[in-house]
C-alpha cells in the first residue's frame, strides 16, 4: 500500500514546494477576485438587494461566497495549466515514463492543487467577519469540508482540460469560454430567482450552482439564514461529490488516453 | 528474446504523413545502438514510441520479452530515459528532483539517499546538489538528467540527442560513460543523434531518412560501402563541373549545393589530376577517408541537414 502511495505523495509534495518557491502565484490567484469583489460588490449593492441578506452590507455579502469559489477556480486553473508545458519539456515527461499508474499521477496533481486552493480559500475566510458573517464551529467545519470538495472537483476539471491541450493558448480559450461562464451562472453573481427562465434552467443544470449553494449554506449553517431559492443541502452535497468523482475519473481517463 | 529490443515493421503516421515507415531491427544487451538521421527523419517519433510516450500506428516493439503495446508498465521499470530537454523541475534543487524521481520508482529512505549521493559523486555534481536546477548550465542539467535516469538501475538506457548543446569535453566524458555502461554493466544503450562523431562511437548505427532505414551496421561496415576515398570539391559552377568531371574521369560525382562529392579508389592521384584539369573552377578541395555523412549522401542523394 505504501509503495502505491509513495508516487502520489511525491507528486503532491512537488506541487507544494513549487508553489512555495513562486509565491507571486498566491497574489495572482487572489488579487483579481478581490478586486472584482470590492468593485462589483460595492457598485451593485445600491441597486441590487438579494432576499435574505441584511440591507447592510447587502450585495457585497451576497457576492462573498461567489468570490471564494472564484479564488478556488483560479487557483485550480493556475495549478493545472503547467501540465500543458511540462508534458512536453519538464518534470512531467519523466513522470509519464515512470512505472506509475495514470490514476496515481492525476491523484497526486489533484491533491496538490486542492491543497493550494484550500489554503487560499482559508485566507479569504478571514474576511468573512468583516461583512457580518459569523460562523460557529459546525459551520466552520462544514465550510472547510465543502471548500475541500470544491477545490478537488475544480482542480480535476482543470486537469481534465490541461491533459488534453497541447498549448496554453487553448487552455486560456477554454477558460474564457467555459470555466468563467460556469462560474458566472452558478449563483455566485446573482440568484436564479429573478433570471429569465432559460437562464434559470442553465443555472439549474450547472454543477457549480450546487457547489456555490453548498458553500453558502455551510457559511450560514449556524445562523440558519436562508438565501433565495437555493438547491437543498443534500442535493448540493450529492452533486458536488459526484462532480468530484466524475472529474477525477475524466482526468485519469484523459491522461491515460494521452500517454498510452 | 529476453535480452533484446526487437522492433518489427514499426510504422507511425501523423495524419497522412508517414514519420516511420516499416522499420525493423534488433539490439542486444551490451550494445550501444545509434539512430542517426537529419531533423525530420523520424528519430524523435521513434524515441517517443520506445520510451512509452506514444503508441505506434502499426508494428511491434518488444523490450526484453515484454510487448510494448501490452505491458508498458513492466517496460517502464526497465527503462532509464534521458530527454533532450531535461525532464527536471527547475524550481527544485538537484537533490529534490532526484528524490522525487526515486519515489516514482519506489525507491525511498536510506537506500535512495545512498544511491543519490553515489551517483552525484560519479557525475561530479555533488557540490551543486543543493542548487536550484534553473541555476545550472545546460551541460550540468544534462548530467542531472542522466543521473536521474540511472537512479533505479535500469537495464536499458534511452537517450534523445544526448550530446546536443554539450561542449566537446563533456561529450567525450559522456561517450566514455556510455561505453562503460554497455561493456562493464552489460546495459543496452540506445540513442538518437544527428552528429556524425557521436554515431561513430556506437557499436552499431541505423541511418534513418524520411522514416526509413537506409543502412544498418557497424560504422566500419557502413563506411566500407564506399570504395576508397572521398573527395569533396567546392565550386560555383556545380552542374557544369559535375558533368565535365564525369566525362573526363571514371567517377560519378554527387552534387549537393555547391559541393561535388566523389568516391574514388586512389584519391590522392585523383585530387592531383582534377585540380590540374579544372583549377579555375575549383574553390576548395577536401580529401579524406569516408565518414558516415558520406554514406548518408551516397545512399540518399541528399545533403545531411
Amino acid at each position: 500500500m505504501i509503495s502505491v502511495l509513495l508516487p502520489v505523495t511525491t507528486i503532491w509534495r512537488r506541487e507544494i514546494i513549487r508553489f512555495y518557491r513562486q509565491r507571486s502565484r498566491l497574489f495572482s490567484a487572489i488579487a483579481q477576485p478581490l478586486v472584482f469583489w470590492i468593485l462589483i460588490g460595492s457598485g451593485l449593492s445600491a441597486s441590487f438587494q438579494p432576499s435574505g441578506i441584511a440591507e447592510k452590507p447587502g450585495y457585497i455579502e451576497y457576492f462573498y461566497p461567489g468570490i471564494v469559489v472564484l479564488v478556488l477556480l483560479f487557483t485550480a486553473i493556475f495549478a493545472t495549466i503547467s501540465v500543458v508545458n511540462e508534458r512536453r519539456e519538464g518534470f512531467l515527461q519523466g513522470v509519464i515514463v515512470a512505472p506509475v499508474g495514470r490514476w496515481g499521477i492525476v491523484l497526486g496533481q489533484a491533491l496538490g492543487g486542492t491543497t493550494l486552493a484550500f489554503m487560499q480559500g482559508v485566507l479569504l475566510l478571514f474576511l468573512a467577519p468583516f461583512i457580518g458573517i459569523r460562523f460557529g464551529i459546525t459551520s466552520l467545519i462544514l465550510t472547510l469540508g465543502v471548500m475541500t470538495l470544491l477545490a478537488f472537483g475544480l482542480t480535476n476539471l482543470g486537469l481534465l482540460i490541461a491533459w488534453r491541450m497541447d498549448s496554453t493558448q487553448g487552455f486560456h480559450a477554454i477558460m474564457n469560454l467555459i470555466l468563467i461562464p460556469i462560474w458566472l451562472l452558478s449563483g455566485a453573481l446573482f440568484p436564479s430567482a429573478g433570471a429569465p427562465s432559460w437562464l434559470a434552467w442553465v443555472m439549474k443544470l450547472n454543477p457549480l450552482t450546487y457547489g456555490v449553494a453548498a458553500f453558502r449554506r455551510s457559511l450560514y449553517f449556524d445562523t440558519e439564514t436562508t438565501i433565495g431559492n437555493m438547491p437543498m443541502w443534500t442535493l448540493s452535497l450529492l452533486i458536488i461529490s459526484l462532480f468530484c468523482f466524475l472529474t477525477y475519473l475524466g482526468a485519469t481517463l484523459t491522461a491515460s488516453a494521452e500517454t498510452n | 528474446m529476453k535480452d533484446q529490443i526487437t522492433v518489427e515493421n514499426l510504422t507511425h503516421k501523423y495524419g497522412n504523413r508517414c514519420a516511420l515507415d516499416n522499420v525493423s531491427f534488433t539490439v542486444s544487451r551490451g550494445e550501444i545502438f545509434g539512430l542517426l538521421g537529419p531533423n525530420g527523419s523520424g528519430k524523435t517519433t521513434f524515441f517517443k514510441i520506445l520510451s512509452t510516450l506514444m503508441s505506434p500506428t502499426s508494428g511491434s516493439v518488444s523490450i526484453f520479452g515484454h510487448d510494448l503495446s501490452i505491458d508498458a508498465k513492466a517496460i517502464r521499470k526497465l527503462l532509464g530515459v534521458v530527454f533532450q530537454r531535461p525532464a527536471l523541475d527547475v524550481k527544485l534543487t538537484v537533490t529534490e528532483n532526484l528524490y522525487h524521481y526515486g519515489h516514482l520508482y519506489g525507491l525511498k529512505g536510506k537506500s535512495l539517499k545512498h544511491r543519490i549521493s553515489e551517483l552525484l559523486e560519479r557525475f561530479g555534481i555533488s557540490d551543486r546538489s543543493h542548487d536550484l536546477v534553473e541555476k545550472l548550465s545546460g551541460g550540468l542539467q544534462r548530467r542531472v538528467e542522466i543521473t536521474k535516469a540511472m537512479l533505479h538501475s535500469p537495464q536499458v538506457l534511452l537517450l534523445d540527442e544526448p550530446s546536443s548543446g554539450l561542449d566537446i569535453g563533456v561529450r567525450r566524458q559522456l561517450s566514455e560513460y556510455l561505453n562503460s555502461l554497455a561493456e562493464t554493466e552489460n546495459m543496452l544503450v540506445l540513442l538518437t543523434t544527428h552528429l556524425m562523431d557521436e554515431a561513430e562511437l556506437c557499436n552499431r548505427v541505423g541511418i534513418l531518412d524520411s522514416g526509413k532505414f537506409v543502412a544498418l551496421g557497424t560504422p566500419d561496415e557502413l563506411k566500407a560501402q564506399i570504395g576508397g576515398d572521398v573527395v569533396l570539391i567546392e565550386t560555383e559552377k556545380g552542374e557544369e563541373l559535375c558533368s565535365a568531371i564525369a566525362d573526363r574521369f571514371e567517377v560519378a560525382p554527387i552534387l549537393t549545393d555547391n559541393y561535388l562529392r566523389i568516391e574514388c579508389e586512389r584519391g590522392h592521384e585523383f585530387v592531383r589530376d582534377v585540380v590540374a584539369a579544372f583549377s579555375d573552377d575549383i574553390q576548395t578541395v577536401r580529401f579524406g577517408k569516408p565518414t558516415l555523412e558520406d554514406v548518408f549522401i551516397k545512399l540518399t542523394g541528399n545533403p545531411f541537414v
